[in-house]
């Protein structure tokens, strides 16, 4: 029988095969970060352990690091240490690290691409639930938690339990108006929070297949959001395009063995998938989330929806709690919800593919009085580029914040936070209670949405400011 | 990880149950950036009360931990196992241990022992009358003896055989080392290397 495409890089890395254990896997690339590394090193230093592969492990500084003053010390103490403590560990066992002020410095699952270190057909782990995004590539790429890190850095290999595996795909052709983002907010909402539990979820169908890299991995960084081990996508014209000339790229003879393994990554006619689902891309639309979870999202042209209507108990009882923290009232258009904070940036949309978008949409316009617009570019590399197409010009004339690279307001570690109840429309993956700020609420959005919504003051998709649109130049 | 085949030492009665691990270790100690350090923060709420068993001057050095039913719910840090080992505890006896603590524990080398209470309550007893009265675990016989207990114990085969070899999952994979690098021969010449190995 045919396999996966999932089940082919699994294979391509067994270790260790024995019957009623977990497989042992190979690690191809992993990633680090100040916050779940430490007690990792630590381990290794009271067992007297080094790290197996310094060559395939890599460093950087990013859920600390602040957005502004970079080049002051640290204000928070327990930050700094997390910092201080990554730049030793890495400098005791030999790891590559590109801490605060590096050209390569940036959010992790930014600069792992970025650097070429992402390619089709590896295993890729960080202690970080978003390593999903390194998926896009045709990686199998997953999370993991402190032991885990000091297992990997330890013998490079993890004993993992099997997964099962679940199609989607995406007929057809997104509208124009429609995003990446708001494709995965869909997926989120239809197969739910806790839908994906066990599978490693395989991205598929026309509509994807057109997507560029950087709405690939937008896709994949949230399927953990679903719950999913993992998400993926076959390599394709597209993926090695991307790949090519890259710092870390293979070259002359070695591309075309790589190449030419690469184009074997497809999941062949006859595998079978777990569970398949089917979306049709003509039937997407714009897409907000109004709750306190990734799947509590609607279209922005429909409302907040009753919690009664919901016919799951739990979900009923979620919905209400969701509405009361956030402060909003069954029936009341998305549309119709004002905010204090726009946030452009995260390893969802802090490409420079979504800051493109978001300025595209913004150029000629004005940010609304009362709102604070944040633009954080997901690195460095990604700021330099934007600051070469003009970019940041055309953000900071609108009124908007251009920000150093980090994970910044996403999660709220360093001084990038909402205030009690203050609403922000985010471009990042989650919305929990307190994700950014403690008593913050958060509208997850794409990066046109939340421009749109930065210029009007309200959720808002770009095709709402056709009215009183600047022309641009002026 | 250390190996574990039988330990002697004094007791600490803690009699209380559902011993939650926000109070084996407070969320604040959970910034700490090491896995050691963590003695200080070992109950630290009951060890205000000069009244608290570990605080008193005949407890010291102890290192059996005889706790009531429900030992470890709440929160999955793995702190509270390294707490409990920072501060000398060796094993900890209880009727009944959260899932998850235990599972930690044994990962750690830190012995969980499930005695029926009736068990608990003389090992109470015994220590609270004479706080010098030794206690032994002997993972190897599965037995816990003290002077009038003699009592037998269940760990499933698995965790037995890593706690007495002393081992953990790393050391557990490294003895597949030679797969290891087999699999590292076969690796393609393109995969990409962070840095010259
Ligand atoms: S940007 Fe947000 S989701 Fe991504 S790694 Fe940073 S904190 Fe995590």
């Amino acid at each position: 029988m045919g396999r996966t495409l999932a089940e082919k890089v699994w294979d391509d890395h067994v270790v260790r095969r024995v019957e009623g254990e977990p497989d042992l896997l190979y690690i191809d690339l992993h990633l680090l970060h100040e916050v779940t590394s430490p007690q990792a090193f630590d381990g290794l230093r009271k067992s007297g352990r080094a790290v197996r592969r310094t060559d395939l492990t890599i460093a950087t500084e990013d859920h600390n690091t602040p957005t502004l003053d970079i080049d002051k010390p640290i204000a928070d103490p327990v930050s700094r240490t997390q910092l201080e403590t990554l730049r030793k560990n890495c400098a005791d066992f030999g790891v590559r690290l590109h801490p605060l002020g590096d050209v390569e410095q940036g959010v992790v699952h930014v600069v792992g691409p970025q650097l070429g270190l992402t390619q089709p057909g590896m295993t890729v782990v960080c202690g970080d639930s978003h390593t999903s995004t390194h998926g896009a590539f045709g990686a199998l790429a997953f999370g993991i938690g402190t032991s885990q890190v000091e297992h990997v850095l330890a013998t490079q290999t993890l004993p993992l339990a099997p997964f099962r595996t679940m199609a989607i795909t995406v007929n057809g052709e997104l509208p124009a108006d429609v995003t990446a983002k708001d494709l995965i907010l869909a997926v989120i909402a239809k197969i739910g929070t806790g839908g994906g539990q066990g599978y490693v979820l395989e991205y598929r169908g026309e509509a994807i297949e057109k997507l560029s890299m950087e709405a690939r991995m937008t896709i994949c960084n949230m399927s953990i959001e679903a719950g999913a081990r993992a998400g993926m996508i076959a390599p394709d014209e597209t993926t090695f395009a991307y790949v090519k000339g890259r710092p870390h790229a293979p070259e002359g003879a070695d591309w075309d063995a790589a190449v030419e393994y690469w184009r074997t990554l497809r999941t062949d006619e006859d595998a079978v998938f777990d569970r398949e689902v089917v979306i049709e891309a003509a039937e997407l639309a714009p897409f907000v989330t109004w709750g306190t979870n990734p799947g509590q999202g609607a279209p922005l042209s429909a409302s907040v929806p009753d919690p009664a209507s919901f016919t799951d108990e739990s979900e009923k009882l979620a919905a209400e709690k969701a509405l009361e923290y956030m402060g909003l009232s069954a029936g009341q258009p998305l549309r119709d919800i004002a905010v204090d904070t726009v946030f452009v940036g995260s390893c969802t949309n802090g490409r420079i593919e979504d800051l493109r978008s978001a300025a595209a949409v913004i150029e000629g316009r004005k940010v609304a009085d009362g709102v604070r617009m944040l633009i954080v570019p997901g690195s460095v590399r990604v700021a330099l580029q934007a600051v070469e197409e003009g970019l940041d010009k055309v953000f900071t004339a609108a009124g908007a914040e251009w920000r150093h690279a980090g994970c910044s307001m996403c999660l709220g570690m360093n001084p990038d936070q909402l205030a009690p109840g203050e609403r922000s429309a985010s471009t990042s993956n989650r919305n929990f209670e307190g994700r950014q700020g403690k008593g913050g609420r958060t509208h997850l959005v794409s990066p046109p949405v939340a421009a749109a919504t930065a210029v009007l003051g309200h959720l808002a998709s770009p095709a709402d400011l056709s009215d009183n649109a600047v022309p641009a130049g002026v | 990880m250390e190996a574990f085949t039988t330990h002697t030492g004094r007791a600490v009665p803690l009699r209380r149950s559902n011993v939650d691990t926000d109070q084996i270790i407070p969320a604040h100690w959970l910034k700490k950036v090491t896995r050691d350090g963590f003695e200080d923060g070992l109950f630290e709420a009951w060890r205000k009360d000069d009244a608290f068993v570990l605080n008193q001057p005949e407890r010291e050095g102890a290192t059996v931990l005889v706790a009531g039913p429900d030992f470890g719910t709440g929160s999955s840090r793995e702190h509270a196992v390294w707490a409990l080992q920072n501060y000398g505890f060796k094993a900890v006896i209880s009727s009944r241990f959260a899932d998850i603590f235990r599972g930690n524990s044994l990962k750690n080398g830190l012995l969980t022992v499930v005695l029926p209470q009736e068990t608990v309550d003389v090992l109470w007893k015994l220590t609270e009358s004479d706080p010098a009265v030794e206690v032994t675990v002997d993972l190897v016989a599965r037995k816990v003896v003290a002077p009038g207990v003699d009592a037998d114990f269940e760990l499933d085969e698995n965790a037995r055989w890593r706690l007495l070899e002393g081992l953990d999952d790393i050391s557990i994979t490294l003895k597949s080392e030679a797969d290891i690098a087999t699999h590292e021969g076969r690796r393609p010449a393109f995969k990409p290397r962070t840095q010259a190995a």
